[in-house]
């Protein structure tokens, strides 16, 4: 029992992580039905801001604020300048798909250029060995401060969409975009918006996940998988669905490494997952694709 | 007196080569309200649309002025907050949102101190909106979704309020629960501009209509005049009159006067 407490409680650590990224990739596909193949990269550079902030002696809250503004900024300025004239081309979803990814080879390469490919230690405020014990149940620091930063933001994120006038304007131009236009909403600066909200949930996940990896161009890329996992496995236009979906995940993988070997960590996940989608193609939490004539 | 929306020979295309639109002039009057009928295909719709600049790059040609002011191929949000408000025919809800969310986004941009009067005055017109006001708005029937898109456009404060075929899809008593409502927005000094297949009741309630066929204006005139005029009565009052024959068809094609 311990054992099975033990594994859940880091596997919570690791799926709010997911549901951090899961959230940011299913915010941009709900609002423009774009998958954002350049979230990963996107939350790599803001991890690398904050690195070479803190590396030039800035204190923590403000190298990190920073690491969030950068991030939401990138975004911004890649709606604005990328996909709004792209869309003024009448681009498809497709090509601006391709285009986040070129985005995503961009950053990629500036990063690992300006920040070095080897892999560095990441300085954190919270340890990784400091731990507590629960009873049995042991829980580091970081993975403490990974769980309240978590809730602590889908929680701040949920009451933002839910119950403000700008949350109500994210939710109408998602939904009907003609029809938000016709509102006189300003659309462009609402989905700009999101995109930027988007990129710096991901940007924290990407601050609490680099003390536990070492920081690297692509430390990025597997978390970035698994939180789109978790998106579809929740339902990639559902906001609570990757919330969920991402702790599904981290949970699965975790008992799965546990209990059968780590090397079915992933497998055992996955296959959740293929499970899940067979049964609701449309995620756990989405809504079913129907449209009604 | 000065119009309130001037066109002047507007073209509208679709994929650059399709003409909708066929060089159409039309004039609406302050405070009155306007019919536009025609079969389908005739580019009602499309004219609607063009006025409320949903059309990327289009018109291609003419101007169309509001108040005086050059409002074509202006972006939709512009227009809008100009005081034109557009309700298209699938009726433009936010499905997913609330009736009263769906309200609240009518009153976007607003910040005056009128707000809690018009909601008033909305729940009056409408009240089985306040009944529904947190229901999901895809929840509603086809007749309450008709009153929360017009509600909806009210809060808007149009001065000139687009409506896309109203009683589309309604049942009979509805439809004229949605015009006795759009009358009482009209006495209540708002501009409308509407199209619709039903133009028994469109002219019931217009006083000025156009007649549209493949994208221009064949003829115009007073809601009197129309339903006076021989052709629509027949094409559209379904007055056939001494020239259909009882049998119910003819093996002639009447010309028409347009």
């Amino acid at each position: 029992m311990t054992n099975f407490l033990q594994y859940a409680v880091g596997g919570f650590a690791t799926g709010s992580i997911y549901a951090l990224v899961a959230l940011g990739l299913a915010l941009i596909y709900r609002s423009t039905r774009i998958l954002n193949f350049a979230h990963g990269d996107i939350t790599t550079a803001g991890a690398f801001v904050a690195f070479a902030l803190l590396g030039i002696g800035l204190p923590f809250a403000l190298a990190f604020g920073a690491a969030l503004l950068s991030g939401a900024l990138i975004a911004i300025l890649f709606y604005f300048c990328v996909l709004v004239p792209a869309q003024r081309r009448e681009a498809t979803q497709l090509s601006q798909i391709i285009l986040t990814l070129g985005l995503g080879l961009i950053l990629q390469s500036l990063v690992a250029y300006f920040g070095g490919k080897e892999p560095q230690p990441f300085p954190f405020p919270l340890s990784d060995i400091e731990i507590y014990d629960v009873g049995g149940v042991v829980i580091s620091q970081l993975s403490l401060g990974i769980l309240g930063a978590a809730l602590l933001a889908s929680l701040l994120f949920y009451l933002l969409v839910q119950k403000t006038r700008l949350g109500l304007a994210m939710r109408a131009t998602s939904e009907n975009l003609p029809a938000a236009q016709t509102m006189g909403i300003p659309t462009r600066r609402i989905l700009a918006f999101s995109w930027g909200m988007a990129a710096l949930l991901g940007v924290i996940a990407g601050l609490f996940l680099a003390p536990l990896l070492l920081l690297d161009p692509f430390f990025m890329l597997e978390p970035f998988l698994k939180g789109f996992a978790a998106a579809i496995l929740g339902g990639l236009n559902s906001l609570p669905g990757a919330i969920v979906g991402g702790l599904i995940l981290g949970v699965a993988e975790a008992l799965a490494g546990g209990y059968i070997s780590i090397a079915f960590k992933n497998t055992l996940a996955f296959l959740i997952i293929i499970a899940v989608l067979l049964v609701r193609p449309e995620g756990l939490l989405g809504k079913e694709f129907v449209e009604r004539v | 007196m000065k119009p309130l929306l001037k066109i002047t020979s507007i073209e509208t295309l679709y994929y650059d080569r399709i003409y909708a639109l066929h060089g159409l002039s039309l004039e609406i009057q302050e405070k009155e309200v306007f019919a536009v009928l025609g079969p389908n295909g005739a580019g009602k719709t499309t004219l609607l649309k063009t006025i409320a600049g949903l059309l990327k790059d289009q018109p291609k040609k003419g101007t169309i002025q509001f108040e005086g002011k050059g409002i074509h191929r202006l972006a939709p949000e512009r227009i809008s907050s100009m005081g034109i408000v557009y309700v298209p025919e699938d009726r433009g809800l936010f499905r997913e949102l609330t009736v009263r969310e769906n309200l609240e986004l009518g009153c976007w941009g607003r910040k005056d101190a009128c707000i809690q009067r018009d909601m008033a005055f909305v729940y009056e017109l409408f009240p089985i909106l306040k009944a529904r006001s947190g229901q999901q708005s895809e929840t509603l029937s086809g007749g309450e979704q008709q009153m929360l898109t017009m509600a909806r456009a009210m809060l808007r404060q149009p001065k000139l309020l687009m409506l896309d075929e109203p009683s589309l899809g309604l049942a009979p008593k509805i439809s004229q629960q949605v015009y006795g409502a759009l009358s009482q927005i009209s006495k209540a000094g708002t501009t409308i501009l509407m199209v619709e297949q039903n133009a028994k009741m469109a002219l019931g309630i217009a006083t000025f209509g156009y007649v549209m066929e493949s994208g221009r204006i064949v003829l115009e005139g007073n809601a009197e005049e129309l339903q006076a005029n021989e052709d629509v009565q027949e094409l559209y009052l379904g007055l056939g009159g001494e020239t259909a024959s009882p049998k119910g068809w003819r093996l002639y094609k009447k010309r028409r006067t347009w």
